[in-house]
């Protein structure tokens, strides 16, 4: 089974994510933040991440820079998940190495899409 | 939805027959006149639109003036109309790694065309033409020729601006084609760039009666369309397209869709769900 780190400060959206990737098959851990986030990755990198923009303590661009200089850090698929939607953000987070980027509000069909055309599915 | 105030209130058995038999005998469309709640749902709209109060006064007045333009908006609405970017993903990537290619060198310098038979809002149109734009290498002097077509105006007025929600751009479209092909209106819409709009040409057509004149085709995707039809229309419009194809033509239908329960008009290509060849011994009419 696959595993996906869902990073959101929103716990009413982590919940919805939880429950769309575990019905698409997905083992899931939670993050409030970037900092959280980083820590779950240094512990077990997991094949998935489904990462938030705007969060205290620890942006997610923040985080992804982090992430993609630790050890075994390039590994994970990163799909963004945020309220940004304009072009220069969007671009930001795919030179900052994200895989995928979904702008909210999202339903399951487009999670299940966009983790299939990065090959998670 | 039908929302507030408009729902199948004052409709009869007889009046859902009504609009099934319409839709059967003008489009060749399998309407289940038991599946209320589903004709209610598509037509709820165009009676707002229509200025009817009811979909019943909207049935009644179909009766009392048998108008033509309000049969065919009756008969448009009742087509399904789901769709989105790169639908099902796989036939595309054959269509542009694959099959293009292949067709491109056999034939050489000029057009290849390309044809989405029931492309409702052009999300299909779009995707083969950005498809095709992604292309390195196409046989030097060989272009691509995108035609779209449905049998509904609206959809078609839709497809036409390119215009589509935020929403609509994230079903079955990548990131990076996003940016690559779409510009951004606002907070909440995107359009597809000139570049990709001026390779499409689009037109109304009902493939149960229109497909004369229509000239020939090298691809044809015609993709969760016969599925809503019935066995008889199946025929004529899967026969229909078999005349439109060069001998190495090729159609695609959907993933879920068999050509061979219809028709021996085609083959299909093993290990290649949903794609067709013509089939050799069967003689299309002229």
């Amino acid at each position: 089974m696959k595993s996906c780190l869902v990073v959101d400060d929103s716990r009413v959206i982590r919940k919805v994510a939880r429950r769309i990737l575990e019905e698409i098959g997905f083992d899931i851990a939670e993050a409030s933040d970037g900092m959280e986030a980083l820590a779950w990755c240094r512990a077990a990198m997991p094949d998935a991440i489904l990462l938030d923009w705007n969060m205290p303590v620890m942006t997610g661009i923040e985080f992804l820079r982090q992430l993609r200089r630790e050890p075994g850090g390039e590994g994970p698929k990163v799909v963004f998940c945020s309220v940004e939607n304009n072009v220069e953000r969007i671009r930001e987070a795919l030179e900052a190495g994200a895989s995928e980027y979904i702008m909210k509000p999202f339903d399951g069909d487009i999670i299940a899409d966009k983790f299939a055309e990065v090959g998670l599915i | 939805m039908s929302g507030p105030g408009m729902t199948g209130a004052g409709m009869t058995p007889q009046d859902y027959e009504l609009l099934a038999a319409l839709a059967k005998v003008r489009a060749g469309l399998k309407i289940d006149p038991a599946k209320t709640y589903l004709i209610d749902s598509r037509l709820a709209p165009l009676a707002r639109r229509e200025n009817f109060g009811a979909i019943a006064d909207m049935v009644l007045a179909l009766r009392a003036m048998r108008e033509e333009r309000l049969i065919w908006a009756v008969v448009e609405a009742l087509t399904f109309n789901d769709t989105a970017f790169y639908r099902d993903r796989i036939p595309f990537r054959q269509f542009r790694d694959e099959v293009l290619p292949a067709l491109s060198r056999l034939r050489g310098p000029g057009p290849l065309r390309v044809w989405s038979a029931g492309c409702a809002t052009g999300q299909e149109a779009y995707s083969l033409a950005m498809a095709a734009d992604d292309i390195q290498g196409l046989t030097p002097g060989s272009t691509v020729e995108v035609y779209g077509s449905d049998l509904s105006e609206r959809c078609l007025e839709k497809a036409q601006s390119g215009l589509y929600t935020q929403f609509e751009v994230q079903r079955g479209l990548p990131i990076r084609q996003l940016l690559r092909h779409f510009e951004q209106v606002d907070d909440q819409n995107w359009r597809i760039s000139p570049r990709i709009r001026q390779k499409i040409r689009w037109r109304r057509v009902n493939l149960l009666t229109d497909l004369g004149g229509s000239g020939r085709f090298d691809i044809i995707f015609c993709r969760n369309v016969i599925s809503g039809l019935d066995q008889a229309a199946r025929k004529t419009v899967l026969e229909g397209l078999a005349a439109l194809l060069p001998e190495d033509g090729f159609l695609w239908l959907g993933v879920n869709e068999a050509a061979i329960d219809s028709t021996q008009a085609f083959k299909a290509i093993p290990g290649r769900p949903g794609l067709y060849a013509r089939n050799p011994a069967f003689k299309v009419a002229a």
